[in-house]
Formats: C-alpha cells, structure tokens, sequence
C-alpha cells in the first residue's frame, strides 16, 4: 500500500497520508480534507435526524388521544427532552456545518479549510456527543427528562440518587457539542476571511459564504455562555453548589440568561446558512442575478449584531422588569428588518426570471413560503402582551418548528438536492424528489399549522396528555408527523441510488456561476488544479462574462450556440 | 398601456388583500376561548391588529411569489438566461424603510396595551421599593372599553387578594382574610383580584387561557399579579412552565362568580372542616406503584423513577368533580 504514492503522485496529492483509501472506506479515516469531512458531518447527522424523528413520532402517538396512554408520563418526558436534544445538537447543527465545511472553500477558492486537523477533531467529537445522548437512555433513571432547554430547578432534581443519570450525560454532551463548535467556528471565520482566491473581494463573496460567516461569528460569542452555564448547572448537580438551586440560595433565573443569551442566536446559526442556501439556490433554477446581492449579504451580519440582544423574549413571563420587557421586544422586532430584505430579495429574484422547477428550486421556494408565514408570527411573539398569553404552548412549538422544519430542513434539502450532482458526480432521479418534495410540504403544513391554534386556545407545550378541547387540532398534528416520517424514504432511496447508480452528469449541470462548478465533480483532492483569479461578481446570470479569468467555465458553454443566440436576439 | 394595466391588477390586488385582511382580523376573534378578563380584550384587539397587518403582509409577497411561479417560468427549451437585473436602490430603500416602520408601531402599541394590562402589581413594576410614588398604569386616563372596566373595577371596591400556592404538583389558593383553603380557584366577577405567587420547589407558570395571562411562578420570589374578571363562569388554570412528570396533570378549575354568589362561597368553605382534596399526581403516582392494582396495563410503556408527588393538599374547599376519574 505504501507505494501507492510512487506509482500514482497525482492521484494521492494532499491525502493525509500516503495510501489513504479513495473509495468509500474513506469516510471512516481520519481525514483532513474539507470534503470527506462534511460529508462525514452530513451522513452522520442523517442517522440521528431518523432518530430523532421517530422519537417525534412516537409523542405524535401519544398525543393522538387526550390520554397519557401510549407511554408513561416519564417516557414521554424523556422523548422530548431527547427529541429536541438530538434534532438541535446532533442533526441540524452537524448537518448545516457539514454544508458549510464542504461548500466554503469550493466557493471561496480554497484548498481547504484554514485548520484540517482542527477540522477533523471538530467532526469526531460529534459522533462522541451522540453516543453519550443514545447513552443516556441505558442508564438508571433514563434519560433526562428536563426538555432541552434543561432549566432548573427541575434539572436539578435528580429521583434515582445516582450521580451518573441522563442529565449528567446530557449536559456532558452538550458541553462537547459546545467545544467541537467553537473550534468549527473558529476554523470557518478564519478560512472566510483568510483563505479566498485572489479577486474575490467581499462584496464578489457568495452570499452562503456569508451567511455561514455570520452563523460562525454567533458561534464564538453565543456559545462559551450556553457551555459557561452547563457547567455550572454540571456543578449544581454534581457537588452541590448553589448558583441556580433556590433551596440553596442560588436563582434559576440566572440560567436562563445564560441558556437563551445562546440559544436564541442559535436559532439564527440555523437558520442564516438556509437563507444563503436559497440565496444560491435561486439565481440557479429562476436564471437571474441574485436581487439586491449586497444588501443580502450585508443583512447576515446585521441578523448576527442585533440577535445578540433578543434573548430577553423567551422570558417576558419570568420575574423579568417592565423595562427589561419593552426594550427586548423592540429589539426582537428589528430582527424582521434584515430577515424581511432577504425575502423581498429571492422574490425580485425568481420575478420575470426563467424558472425551472427542479427539486432542490421547489425545496427553496417551499422553504421561502414557510420563512414568511414563520417570520410573522415570530413578530407576533415578540409582541409582550401576545407572547404573556402564548409563550410555553403550542402556538411557540409551532412556528418554532415552521423555523426549523419549515425552512431550515427545507432549505438542508434543497442544498442536498442542488450540490448532489458535485459531490458525487451523478444526479439524482427527479421524480423521486418531486415525491419527497410534495411530501414534505404537505406534511410540514399538516403538523405544525394546526399547532398555533391549539397553542391560541390555551394548550401548553410538553404535556403527555391535555384536555378534550385540544384533540381535534392533536389528531391533525399527528397524522401530517406520520406524513413527515413517510416522506424521509423516497428520499433515502433516492440518494442511495443515486450515488451508486444515477446517472453520470458533468461538472456543471445546473449551468451555474460559482467556484465550486468550475472544478470536476466530484472534485479532486485540492479542489483546484490551478487556482482561480477571480474576475466578477458571484451572479451573473444573463450578462455574458466569466467568473474567473484563468479556468474556462465548461458548463456554460456546453449548449448550442445557435439556441442560446435565438433566445437572446 | 402596459403600465396602466400592471397598476390597474396592482391596485385591484391590494384592495383584494386589504379585504382579506380585515376579514382576518376580525375572525381571529374566535381562535381564543372566551374572554374573561378585562385584560384579555385588550389583548385580542391588539392580536386582531397583528393578525390583520401580518396577513397584509404576507398575501402581499406571497401574491407576486406565487405569480412569478406561474407566468414566469421556462419553457422546455429555452436555455437562456433572464434579465440580468441586480438591484433597484430605491425598491430596497422602500422595503427596509416600511418594514421599519411598521415593527416600530407595532412595539409602541404593544408597548401602550402592556401598560393598559398592568398586570404586575406595583412592587413589581420597578425594582423600587416605594409604591406610593409608582403611579400604576390605570391611573391614567384610559381610552378604551376594557381599559374602563380594570379602572372601575379598582375603584368601586377594594382590591381581592388571594395568595397561590404552587407545587409539585398542586395548585393551592389561600383567601388571607378568611384564612381559607381550596384547590379551586373562586373569584369575583368585575372586581381586582391580586395574587401573591410563590412555589415550594420548581418553576411553575400560572396560566389561565381565558384570561390571556400568564406569569412564572418562581422559588424564592413573592409575585404580585393582578386582573380583572369580567365574565361568569367555569376556566381551566393550567401550569404553563414544565415542571417534572406529572405537569401536565397540574390543572385547577376557576370559577368566577357574582360577588355574592363569591361571598357565600366563602362562608361555605370556612364553615366546612379540612378534607383532603383529589389529586391527579398523587393518585396517578399512587396507581402506578400500586403493584395489585388494577390499572397497571392502563400504559403500554412503563417508565422511570419520579419525584413524588406531594400528598393531596387538605383544604377547607375540595372540588368534587375530578374525584370519579
């Protein structure tokens, strides 16, 4: 095996060592290279989404009936608290840094990340976090059963007596969650600003590249509280220290601050590198520059600045002051202005454009559609006096999951859907992602509309069982949750298929503007056989100039003359 | 011609839209249970108002989205590219500056209806311990119908104060001039009610729908809250901050009843000698460790070890109702 690299230099130019596999095998190596990696990040994150969606779909099951019937009143508290764990920690993160990690230094230019190893270390702590969640439910007491936000007192309160219980396991996996994180974004800052190819000024930067700067920043000034205050709560439990145990003279409050000071932002970690998804997603399939790019991208940074002062919200009914209240809210609703320029954008994007409903364009409109009607009731929950009445029920659980499924996991899709053809070389088949697509919307619609009137009507979230009023919105929640379980398998068979034996496309199928399609597809171990000079903007579609001005754009060139001139004359 | 027709669908649209809106705003009225509070009026216009301004909002991107999706795609064959255009500063200009603006109104008119509310008593409306020099909210001059009724209420009678109890898992309600016990919330129709929050151990959130309020009960915090009932009959009260196994099972009833009908209540429950009240924990915690009881198979899945319950609150007032469940 050693002597692989004298026969072939070429072939195994930058591997981390030489005669590492270039099969599949090698998504089991330690590898340094961006692509391997986020790859690895999106595979693993795959097989925790499907975890954590049949634990989903088993509270669905409980929730059918009025009842606490199907699983015992513990159970279910358990299934949430790890529901929302695994979805947050073990999917959507893993997964949006799995995209960044493969797409960042294509589009920018680079070999590779600034940190490889730094890189791989990041990627390997997830599979660590996720064993100690799966973990938890082996051990005495099960797993934690304080939901995901884990406030205390409750998380506190430990009914087995074991120091070993699932909340342990659980604040230790999301405290190696935090630092697999700050070392990503440490490795992403300086790879976005250090690492981009020669002409790509900022303002000639792709928007997702911006996007998932502006993630990454939220990253390294959101993340050491949330972990500061795990391990606090880690020391509450552990040693009896009292920095939130009010038996102990300590506040639960504090904790709050702490946890939403994070995980609001965090939100946003998500939710910014979809928008940067459907920010290149558009341009592509609707064939027209991206509209008002540089405010676009400008409006990332803006998003990460002020959500760093919208924690407050997620505690207007806590003990929190009158003029804590009304100052939050304002800020809470500036966050509309910047999200609200980038949907007035993508629709003067796809306006008086060439639309082509491809799977991952269908993905990004669905995505677009569901951000709106979330972003509107998010306004609603910044409202004091609205959110008084409908914080903690299922009014919040449903935007909160028309964010997240409606267009973070939309937008995660159309990602998939629009670089499989990079990543692998081949395409996926068409009518089994139309499928998936339909599926996903219909169910998304079914299971999380008929939670904000559930939530009006007074139904508080993380109950086993509720009062008759609530079922008929409960039966509807639960058949469009089996809908979205169902629709996860055209879409399985579809990328298992597809990788093995899909059809064989070029480079450049989508025709698109963009580092990334200028290199083979998959791309070699460098990314670039040369690097590219960077010449013009990132969209230009329709004005006839190349991107770079060394490495000639095949993709573009590929169709017959004749009738791209008939078109244009 | 062409632009004439363009602002001709335009206009015809937004009238469609603004219609639309209205009618929203004005069904959102029935999406809430009934409003039993002075305060829940007040809450269901300025949600009316959200709700019609946010469906404005959203028919009026999503009609051009959908629009484009229909008109504007491509044809089978045609490979070519749309028209290069990569931005209109006055366009963005416009829809940064209204957006703007219309989240700061928002804000100021939520901000107004908080003030209107007052729901936090004047301990805690600031962090001064001086309530003679707050002025609460209501004691200016009021604008509006539900705004009124909170004002009359304060002035026509003294203010009720009733002290809450919560734990896991139990409401207790305690009348301190009666020295009375229940576990069923009664209250006076018109008049203001202050509660005095405090938990044993965890978070709770004292809820009640119809009343569109809510405040977090909190350990080693006393929490004055106050409101006003305006309509007779029976609400549910349900703990909204999750609080162990047993939370969704922390309900209480309310009852709001004319003054007398709330006075003879009183005299009732102080002439009745404590008796134990139904408990759903403790009888669920109860049934489930109850290794010959009947209703072992009632859970298909059997769970981990609890807190357990406190033992059913003996009270001067036991509700009767929930006893055969």
């Amino acid at each position: 095996m050693t002597n692989i690299s004298l026969e072939a230099p070429e072939a195994v130019r930058g591997q981390p060592y030489p005669g590492a596999p270039d099969n599949w095998k090698r998504f089991f190596t330690f590898s340094t290279d961006h692509k391997v990696i986020g790859i690895q990040y999106i595979v693993t994150s795959f097989f925790f989404f499907l975890i954590g969606g049949t634990l989903s779909m088993i509270m669905r099951g409980e929730l059918i009936t009025p009842d606490a019937d199907l699983v015992d009143r513990t159970v279910y508290n358990a299934l949430f608290t790890m529901h929302g764990s695994i979805m947050l920690f073990m999917w959507t993160f893993p997964v949006l840094v799995g995209l960044g990690n493969y797409l960042v230094p294509l589009m920018i230019g680079a070999r590779d990340m600034a940190f490889p190893r730094l890189n791989a270390v990041s990627f390997w702590m997830v599979p660590v976090v996720g064993i100690l969640m799966l973990a938890s439910f082996l051990v005495p007491g099960g797993p934690s059963q304080s939901g995901w936000w884990a406030y205390p007192p409750v998380s506190l309160q430990n009914p087995t007596g074991n120091l070993l219980n699932g909340q342990v396991l659980w604040i230790l996996a999301v405290a190696i969650s935090g630092v697999s994180s700050i070392m990503g974004g440490v490795n992403f800052v300086t790879t976005i600003f250090k690492m981009r190819a020669p002409g790509m000024t900022w303002f000639r930067t792709p928007a997702f590249v911006w996007s998932v700067l502006g993630a990454q920043l939220i990253q390294l000034y959101g993340l050491p509280a949330l972990t500061g205050g795990a391990v606090m709560l880690l020391l509450d439990i552990t040693i009896g220290t009292s920095f939130f145990a009010p038996e102990r003279g300590g506040n639960p409050i504090l904790y709050q601050h702490f946890f939403w000071f994070y995980s609001h932002p965090a939100v946003y970690v998500m939710v910014l590198p979809a928008f940067g998804i459907f920010s290149e997603v558009l341009p592509v399939h609707a064939r027209k520059p991206l509209f008002g790019y540089r405010v676009i991208a400008a409006s990332s940074i803006l998003i990460t600045v002020v959500s760093g002062a919208v924690w407050v919200h997620h505690m207007f009914a806590s003990a929190t002051p009158g003029w804590m209240r009304i100052l939050f809210m304002v800020t809470s609703m500036l966050v509309a202005i910047p999200s609200g320029i980038k949907v007035f954008g993508w629709v003067a994007t796809i306006w008086g454009g060439k639309i082509r409903f491809t799977t991952p364009m269908l993905f990004a409109l669905g995505g677009i559609s569901n951000w709106l009607f979330a972003g509107i009731t998010g306004i609603f929950l910044a409202s004091v006096p609205i959110d008084i009445h409908v914080n903690n029920t299922y009014f919040v659980v449903g935007h909160f999951h028309y964010v997240l499924y409606g267009a973070i996991v939309m937008g995660i899709y159309a990602a998939i859907y629009h670089w499989f053809p990079k990543m692998t070389g081949r395409m996926y088949y068409e009518g089994l992602g139309k499928l998936h697509f339909a599926l996903t919307y219909l169910g998304t619609a079914l299971t999380f509309l008929p939670m904000h009137p559930a939530g009006l009507m007074g139904m508080p979230r993380r109950v086993a069982s509720y009062d008759l009023e609530f079922a008929y919105w409960n039966v509807l929640a639960s058949i469009g949750g089996f809908l979205l379980g169902l629709s996860t398998l055209p879409f399985i068979l579809n990328m298992v298929s597809a990788w093995i034996r899909g059809e064989k496309v070029g480079n450049n199928p989508w025709r698109a503007y963009g580092l990334e399609w200028l290199t083979s597809s998959p791309p070699t171990v460098e990314n670039f056989e040369e690097t590219p000079v960077v010449v013009s903007g990132p969209y230009g579609y329709g004005r006839n100039q190349p991107l770079v001005g060394n490495i000639p754009n095949p993709g573009l060139t590929q169709f017959p003359e004749s009738l791209t001139q008939q078109q244009t004359s | 011609m062409m632009k004439l027709r363009a602002i001709l669908i335009m206009t015809v649209y937004a009238i469609l839209v603004a219609m639309t809106s209205l009618w929203m705003a004005k069904q959102s009225y029935s999406w809430f249970p009934p409003e039993a509070a002075a305060e829940a009026k007040l809450l269901d216009d300025l949600f009316s108002l959200f709700t019609g301004l946010g469906t404005f909002i959203y028919l009026g991107v999503i009609g051009p989205f959908l629009y484009s999706l229909v008109f504007h795609r491509a044809s089978k064959y045609d490979m070519s590219d749309g028209p290069p255009i990569e931005g209109n500063t006055w366009l963005e200009i416009v829809w940064t500056a209204v957006p703007l603006v219309l989240v700061l109104t928002l804000s100021f008119v939520s901000y107004r209806t908080y003030e209107k509310m007052a729901v936090r008593g004047p301990m805690e409306l600031v962090h001064l311990h001086m309530p003679q020099i707050i002025q609460p909210a209501y004691a200016e001059p009021f604008d509006s119908k539900p705004q009124q009724e909170i004002q009359n209420a304060v002035e026509t009678a003294p203010i009720e104060q009733i002290d809450v109890t919560a734990k896991q898992w139990a409401w207790i309600f305690h009348y301190p001039k009666q020295d009375i016990t229940s576990t069923e919330l009664h209250l006076p129709v018109d008049r203001r009610v202050r509660f005095t929050l405090r938990s044993q151990d965890v978070l709770h959130g004292f809820y009640i729908p119809a009343f569109r309020l809510k405040q977090d009960v909190v350990p080693n915090h006393e929490i004055d809250f106050e409101l006003t009932p305006v309509k007779t009959g029976t609400y549910r009260l349900r703990d909204s901050m999750f609080s162990g196994t047993y939370f969704a099972a922390n309900q209480a009833d309310v009852v709001v009843q004319p003054f007398n009908e709330y006075q003879q209540w009183l005299a009732d429950a102080a002439a009745g000698s404590p008796t134990p009240a139904f408990n759903r924990a403790a009888f669920e915690y109860s049934q489930a460790n109850d290794r010959s009881g009947t209703t072992k198979d009632k859970v298909a899945v059997r769970g981990w070890d609890t807190i357990p319950p406190a033992p059913p609150p003996v009270v001067n007032y036991a509700p009767k109702r929930e006893q055969e469940s």
